[in-house]
């Protein structure tokens, strides 16, 4: 039954263009887990509301798998009717060649710029000041984790900033706990990284560095301390023999860690364990120190296609993905922080909470896939990967090479 | 002796006919498709391949990169090792199940299953059994024997050899498999013989069996070799070249920078280094291997 | 797995109904428990734990709820056995839209599968049996520069593959992909079998050729039946490859071709969301299950002295 069901669909396929009466749109992401499947199924609910017909190209892993797909069905003539990306430099290259769709129209009519908040988030959309992408969600890195058992074991207070919990770390490893979880993966460490800068040299250190390609900055003062923290973090994260970040997640939740510094995603983890924000773990957006998140998210991005139809579907398809009923009910399903000010979200939990003030607060900053080419982040995962594992490698050595990656990013 | 002997052209037409497919594929897609990778590995192509030149720039970041240099010793160490332990271990395993025994099914089965598994999860799992805080370590100690330490993946120093654990665990499945057949393809006369003469097995095996065995061991040479040179999968699932950039090996550093830090000339021009490499070595063997004579 | 295998009692190697002049193999003819044979089963049950323990972690898993998984012990037993993360894995675990888990693409797979093997080993037997037994001028330089192409890696080749299947107007089809996954396969299967064929005894060759046989008829007559071992290891190579596929699977086809891998890929590889290390497992486990299947079906096939027996008879 399935087969024929299968053949079907394939010959329905082949004769595409003959006539349908709601346009199939197929629309190629990266959420497959349960949470974000229930995500998906929101925004393609939504879509399907408008007669037309979502088709789902799910494809698990975000840039080194997505992206040679995106390309490929591009470069063979047959692209998708929208796609996922993150927002900031890594389409650029696509829009300047001229393969993406304008939809400076769709903007105007609904008004994205007024109702998007914060305004920086269109800034990654917009090349030239025409507008490439709909935003649909803000994931923002700068959270820290921490686990209350953990740190009542050692027998200290929950730490409230960075420099405390440093000042807890020989108190946990001497009650037997890590003091900071980091999983081996090149990113979790740039991240980590990254999210120091934010914290203790401030954003604009960053947004000049990795914005301006500011080299003086990247070798002056400011960053030393940041690299003296990394050290710190270093030496904190001696012992983690893990890969995932979610197994480093695991063990904030098993309080066989004092905690971790990652994205907002992690919350889902602590969710599905039982775990109660306040009680079981704590949440510290900017390291405690600058209450700062930045706006790194998802974006839509809508190849040129020759069919009229399909154009016209794409610009129903971003419309849709703003409207406030879709913004409310996905970013709820996927844990993330609506694009939208003026929406309300009452179901949101303690730490989901705080994000949204600071949302509201107007403390964010760009994300470093705004900021930097995926070049420039790929180089810096190897720097900071050899770092965090390399305990023979001196700050001193490492700002050298951060200089240097600086200094050729474009 | 096809060719030394007077053919006629409908003869010769058929195995002409029968090799167009094979011609097509070695000129349009391997010939064609390293050229196009060589010229665009002179150009600054990010996302899209695109031809504009600017000459080494790709080389010379290439080879002051301290990853690149440490992905090629890697696959050094790697390829040495997997390449001698592939072989015997693939051979003693298909003399084991040569001996005519009983459920030669079953075993053969179990040896070659991890090679049916998408190598995504296995990874994982030989993460987990490798891991200090939960895997054999861990049983190991709580066993008794405190000081007992084997955590291949998480240190920098032997990690390349904890990936060759797991390889080896999926890989010499297959090597036993290609030298049974070449077992089974070995005339029974010769036992017979050896037998009648007294010589003892082992000989038999090193002297008689092993020179017959000469075109298995070549196809398993190359199965061995190219799957060493494209080794990723078991790394990226392993330690995703960890710890740091200790396991990191050259086809990661290729992938790594064409899809995720979209830049595809840096990867093109990595991917030309080791063509160029693999063709210094390959094609003068394989001229000589398989130009010389007609047979064998 | 193993343990239902090893239940069916095998009653000697040579499983062929052909009546062949079957000498014993190996080197010498054996009593039930001698030393040798402990020896023997002992070493090959000693490696076979090494071979299942992996096995066993992640059937162990897979049976597990995720509370249990967390406590980290994974050689333990399931405390409570669940078969949930199975119907899960196969029926149930959403990806994107579509909450069928593997079934989905499963029967893609098939379509995938069944004309790529046949399309790859075809052309490459016949491709190796014309390189080892009717060479023509030039040949050697093609199967050198195909040998070469074995150690390309697949990724570079990518794009200028997109391009080709662009042109010659297939790109997103199912053939297209067969194409690829056949372009891809031949390297070591076409020196999988001219090696074999060279191996082949040549007086055979040569006494089909007196009696007038031709390219074909010595191929179909003599080559083929006495390649089966051969045919077995080509088919054992590209089931699994194939089946495992998922990057071209994905690069050259549209989501209605999509591979059974697809859905294996987006269970185990979510980026950010919760990862159900029990669903995972599962999920491959249930994938591996039709590679398994074939690798015990054609031992049948592995039989032994069929050239030998064919020359003396």
């Amino acid at each position: 039954m399935k087969a024929l069901r299968n053949a079907i669909l394939a010959s329905t396929a082949l004769c595409a263009g003959t006539a349908v009466s709601a346009t199939e749109l197929e629309v190629t992401h990266w959420w497959t887990s349960g949470g974000e499947a229930a995500a998906v199924a929101e925004l393609a609910k939504a879509f399907d509301a408008t007669g037309n017909t979502w088709v789902d190209g799910a494809i698990a892993g975000s840039g080194g798998t997505a992206r040679p797909i995106i390309v490929s069905r591009i470069i063979g003539g047959d692209p998708m009717g929208a796609f996922q990306f993150n927002h900031g430099r890594q389409a650029e290259e696509l829009i300047e060649a001229g393969l993406l769709r304008d939809m400076t129209d769709v903007a105007e009519a609904e008004g994205w710029k007024d109702i998007v908040n914060p305004p920086s988030l269109l800034d990654g959309c917009t090349v030239d000041g025409r507008i490439y992408c709909a935003p649909v969600n803000i994931h923002s890195w700068q959270w820290l984790w921490l686990s209350n058992k953990a740190f009542e074991d050692a027998g200290v207070a929950v730490p409230t900033n960075w420099d405390e919990y440093v000042a807890a770390s020989d108190a946990l490893r001497e009650a037997g706990k890590l003091p900071l979880a980091l999983g081996g993966q090149p990113w979790q460490a740039a991240g980590l990284f990254n999210v120091l800068t934010v914290a203790l040299a401030g954003p604009d250190v960053l947004v000049k560095i990795y914005g301006d390609g500011d080299t003086e900055m990247a070798a002056g003062p400011e960053m030393e301390r940041v690299f003296q923290a990394a050290a710190d973090a270093r030496d904190m994260s001696q012992g983690s023999n893990i890969q995932d970040w979610n197994q480093a997640t695991n063990m904030v939740i098993t309080d066989t860690a004092g905690g971790q510094v990652m994205g907002d995603w992690a919350q889902g983890e602590f969710a599905v364990a039982g775990e109660v924000a306040g009680e079981d773990y704590s949440c510290l957006p900017g390291l405690g120190v600058n209450a700062l998140i930045d706006t790194a998210g998802d974006a839509f991005y809508f190849p040129v296609v020759d069919d009229p139809d399909i154009t016209a579907a794409q610009d129903v398809l971003a419309a849709t993905l703003l409207s406030p009923e879709t913004q409310v009910a996905f970013n709820l399903k996927k844990g993330s922080l609506p694009v939208r000010g003026d929406v309300d979200l009452t179901a949101a939990n303690d730490c989901m909470n705080k994000g949204l003030e600071i949302l509201k607060a107007g403390n964010t900053l760009p994300s470093t896939t705004q900021l930097n080419t995926e070049d420039t982040n790929n180089q810096l995962n190897d720097l900071f990967v050899e770092f965090f594992n390399d305990p023979s490698m001196t700050p001193e050595d490492a700002q050298a090479r951060y200089v240097d990656i600086v200094k050729s990013k474009d | 002796m096809a060719t030394d002997r007077p053919l006629s052209l409908f003869r010769n037409m058929a195995a002409k006919i029968a090799a167009i497919p094979m011609i097509l594929t070695a000129m349009v897609v391997f010939v064609g498709g390293t050229f196009w990778t060589i010229t665009y590995s002179f150009t600054n192509s990010k996302l899209l391949p695109r031809a504009n030149f600017v000459g080494f720039d790709q080389y010379e970041r290439l080879w002051n990169s301290s990853r690149w240099l440490v992905s090629i010793e890697n696959l050094m160490i790697y390829g040495i090792c997997s390449l001698i332990l592939s072989f015997v271990i693939g051979f003693l395993l298909a003399a084991l199940l040569d001996q005519k025994i009983r459920y030669e099914d079953a075993f053969r089965t179990i040896l070659l299953y991890p090679f049916a598994l998408s190598f995504i999860v296995t990874g994982l799992v030989w993460q987990w059994i490798l891991n200090p805080d939960f895997g054999i370590q861990f049983i190991v100690r709580s066993m008794g024997w405190e000081s007992f330490a084997f955590d291949p993946l998480y240190n920098p120093k032997i990690v390349i050899f904890g990936v060759l654990i797991a390889g080896l665990w999926q890989g010499t499945g297959l090597i036993m498999v290609l030298m049974l057949a070449g077992l089974r393809g070995i005339d029974q006369e010769i036992w017979k013989a050896s037998r009648v003469d007294g010589i003892p097995a082992w000989k038999t095996y090193v002297f008689i069996v092993i020179p017959m065995m000469r075109p298995v061991f070549i196809t398993t040479l190359v199965i061995v070799a190219s799957g060493i040179v494209r080794l990723y999968d078991l790394i990226v699932a392993q330690t995703g070249g960890g710890p740091g950039l200790a396991s990191e090996v050259p086809a990661k550093y290729v992938y790594d920078y064409m899809f995720q830090g979209q830049n595809l000339g840096q990867g093109f021009a990595a991917s030309t280094m080791m063509l160029l490499a693999v063709a210094v070595v390959i094609i003068p063997w394989a001229m000589l291997e398989f130009g010389g004579k007609k047979r064998g | 797995m193993g343990n239902k295998a090893s239940a069916i009692d095998m009653p000697d190697v040579v499983l062929e109904p052909r009546t062949l002049v079957e000498g014993p193999s190996g080197p010498k003819p054996k009593k039930r428990l001698s030393r040798r044979n402990i020896m023997i089963y002992g070493t090959l049950i000693v490696i076979c734990l090494y071979y299942l323990l992996p096995l066993y972690v992640m059937v162990v898993t897979s049976l597990k709820g995720m509370p249990e998984i967390r406590l980290g012990n994974i050689f333990a037993p399931p405390v409570e056995i669940t078969f949930e993360p199975w119907v899960k894995a196969w029926a149930q675990a959403c990806t994107g839209l579509n909450c069928e888990g593997l079934s989905r693409g499963f029967w893609n797979s098939v379509r995938i599968t069944i004309p790529s093997v046949l399309a790859s080993i075809v052309i490459a037997s016949v491709n190796g049996y014309a390189l080892a037994n009717w060479r023509f001028k030039g040949a050697d330089l093609f199967f050198t520069i195909l040998i070469f192409g074995a150690f390309i890696p697949y990724q570079v080749m990518l794009y200028p593959i997109v391009i080709l299947l662009r042109e010659i107007g297939l790109y997103g089809t199912l053939w297209g992909l067969v194409i690829v996954h056949t372009i891809f396969g031949m390297p070591i299967l076409t020196l999988l079998f001219r090696n074999y064929f060279t191996s082949l005894p040549e007086e055979l060759f040569k006494a089909a050729r007196v009696d007038g046989a031709r390219f074909w008829g010595i191929y179909f007559r003599i080559m083929v039946p006495m390649s089966l071992p051969i045919f077995v290891v080509a088919m054992i190579l590209q089931v699994t490859g194939i089946w495992n596929d998922f990057l071209f699977g994905v690069v050259y086809t549209k989501p209605e071709f999509y591979p059974m891998t697809v859905q294996l890929n987006n269970i185990v590889n979510s980026v950010q969301g919760v990862k159900e290390y029990n669903v995972n497992m599962a999920a491959t486990l249930l994938t591996g299950l039709v590679p398994l299947i074939i690798y015990f079906v054609s031992g049948k096939l592995f039989v032994r002295g069929i050239a030998a027996g064919a020359v003396k008879g």
